[in-house]
């Protein structure tokens, strides 16, 4: 720069203010909505709020009594079934849609089209389409009984018992198809090279997948497993269109646990307290993977 | 199948033999697609089919048969007259009040988000990464943790339960997933482009407007498919941030067919559900490919 020397220096602040002004939006969000906004319900987590939040603290009371309440643990429970059936599922059904749709078949974009679809559909629509389908009176149930095997019983959405394996079957529909582009984009990724020499070397297609192909998706499965996970904390819709939570409390899941004791039991503590669980939940999904992923990079 | 063509002139047939199309592997293949393809399509059906049903042949048929009788009528009364509460008008009241909801916050979110990236982009200053990280890592952070600290907010502005504090909801959440978007197409547009816009003069606003706007229409199409489905399809904050008579379609749609009171009109519910999701099946069937990629953005982020 040559600028003249005796207009002095520029106010470092007033530099590229045009980019800052710009920025404000990302700023106060990033700053009060995402920081503040997690720090403030975190604090006040600690206070025994009810209508309004007030600051007055009591320590880890909301805590105990939130681990205390059977319905929380039932939504726990639940969260875990869920996400675990969830992770497996969509991850082994979702590649094993993708590696079929790798081999060079026909008609592949009326395929993807078709497992892609259901998640452009709003889990609300997706939990009463099952709902529906699921119903004993004229679902499925009623189908099967009808051809002949009378003794024939699926009705999840009405056994307590199973409720949570129903909403599971309404999810893998919405979310495979997801989880199948994801993948299907990796395996594209790999060089067709690999394949080549595996064939060369008399190495059948299975054994291909399953011990070269797999290890080399590692970033791939990663991210996909990523985002699943940051999916499954936060299902809420699937379950109030679905089941309302019910029968009884059977269905419930930490997500609806929230909004029920801020937004309609008026008790806010709790509701902060929950949610600051689920945030930990979140971390303990969020943090190592960060770790790996940008930690790794930096020293290497 | 035509046999396959038999060389001539010296040249023997070289390479793997060609495969039929009836063979043993690509009746697997196919069969497996096909099925699965059956399964992901079947409640579509179900749907369509219910809604086109009179409730007296519902009741004797299976969910799965076609409609004997087809009729019109759910689809009517579920847009005009299905009750939600003490309303009467149907679904009609929520498609409007979702379309008042998507097209502002669709715009704004984009156009913020646009600005910001390209901000990050192209006029980097000291701090802007470390504002991105925190945007970036709180988009993790599930929306709970968030959502009453906003409600705190929005009540002080005075705009608590209004279409406004909505939109801004919507560009706040939307925000941390746009600006990566955008940051990474306008970073990896050629620079010089830049620098000679800056040489000849323009400013921030203009190269903005001139050069990276008009450049960057595939990416806008992304984004914008991205947000109309997403806030279509939200139900959290539509049902935290309005109040009855502005809820979006979604929470319409849950009252209607959820609603504990009277006898459950099933073919109703299903043409009710149908017209909800028919905006974003739209936006998906039209923009094929770019939906793909849009999710694909959205799936890249962190």
């Amino acid at each position: 720069m040559t600028g003249q020397p005796h207009a002095g220096r520029p106010s470092q602040l007033l530099r590229n203010l045009n980019a800052k002004i710009a920025s404000i939006p990302m700023i106060l969000t990033a700053v009060v909505i995402f920081l503040g906004g997690t720090i403030w319900t975190v604090v006040y987590s600690f206070t025994n709020s009810k209508l309004l939040p007030r600051a007055k603290f009591v320590g880890f009371d909301q805590y105990e009594r939130l681990w205390a309440a059977p319905r929380w643990i039932v939504s726990i429970e639940n969260l875990a079934i869920y996400g675990l059936f969830t992770l497996v599922f969509s991850l082994v059904i979702g590649f094993v849609l993708a590696a079929l749709m790798d081999q060079k078949i026909r008609f592949e974009n009326t395929f993807r089209t078709i497992f892609l679809y259901p998640f452009a559909l709003s889990f609300i629509v997706t939990g009463l389409v099952w709902q529906w389908i699921l119903n004993p009176e004229f679902g499925v149930q009623s189908v099967v009984r009808a051809l002949g095997w009378e003794s024939f019983a699926f009705d999840p959405l009405y056994n307590s018992k199973i409720v949570i394996y129903g909403v599971l079957i309404a999810g893998l529909w919405q979310g495979t198809g997801l989880v199948m582009c994801l993948l299907l984009a990796g395996l594209r990724g790999i060089d067709e090279d690999i394949w080549k020499a595996a064939r060369v070397d008399g190495i059948p297609m299975w054994r291909t997948y399953l011990f070269i192909v797999i290890p080399m998706m590692r970033p791939v499965f990663i991210t996909t497993l990523v985002i699943i996970a940051s999916g499954i904390v936060k299902v809420y819709d699937l379950v109030v269109a679905q089941t309302s939570g019910g029968p009884g409390i059977s269905s419930e899941v930490p997500a609806k646990y929230v909004y029920d004791y801020m937004f309609l039991a008026q008790n806010l503590g709790q509701g902060f307290a929950a949610s600051t669980m689920m945030l930990v939940t979140v971390a303990i999904i969020i943090v190592p993977w960060a770790y790996l992923e940008f930690g790794g990079r930096k020293r290497a | 199948m035509p046999d396959p063509v038999v060389l001539k002139s010296g040249a023997e047939p070289w390479g793997a033999k060609p495969r039929r199309a009836l063979s043993r592997r690509n009746i697997v293949l196919y069969g497996t697609l096909l099925v699965a393809a059956l399964y992901y399509l079947l409640p579509l059906y179900v749907m369509i089919v219910t809604s086109l049903k009179g409730m007296p042949e519902i009741r004797l048929g299976n969910i799965f048969s076609p409609p004997v009788e087809i009729t019109f009528e759910p689809w009517a009364k579920a847009w005009a007259t299905a009750c939600t509460g003490l309303n009467c008008d149907g679904l009609s009241r929520g498609f409007w009040n979702s379309v008042r909801i998507t097209v502002p916050s669709t715009l704004i979110s984009i156009l913020v988000a646009s600005v910001n990236g390209y901000a990050l982009a192209n006029w980097r200053f000291k701090g802007a990464e470390v504002f991105f990280t925190i945007l970036i890592v709180g988009a993790f952070i599930p929306y709970q943790v968030m959502i009453y600290p906003i409600v705190i907010v929005l009540r002080e502005m005075g705009i608590y339960g209004t279409l406004t504090g909505l939109v801004i909801v919507h560009t706040i959440f939307g925000m941390p997933i746009l600006t990566l978007l955008f940051r990474n197409y306008f970073a990896s547009l050629p620079e010089e482009l830049f620098k000679a816009a800056r040489i000849d003069g323009a400013g921030f606003w203009q190269i903005y407007g001139r050069i990276m706007l008009p450049m960057s229409m595939p990416i806008f199409v992304v984004a914008m498919i991205l947000q109309i489905t997403g806030i279509w399809n939200d139900f959290l904050f539509g049902v935290v941030f309005t109040r009855p008579d502005t809820y979006p379609m979604t929470v319409q749609l849950n009252n209607i067919v959820n609603s504990v009171q009277g006898v459950k009109e099933y073919n109703v519910n299903m043409a009710a559900t149908l017209l909800t999701g028919a905006v974003p099946l739209i936006v998906y069937f039209v923009s094929g490919r770019l939906f793909v990629r849009g999710i694909a953005a959205g799936a890249v982020k962190g």
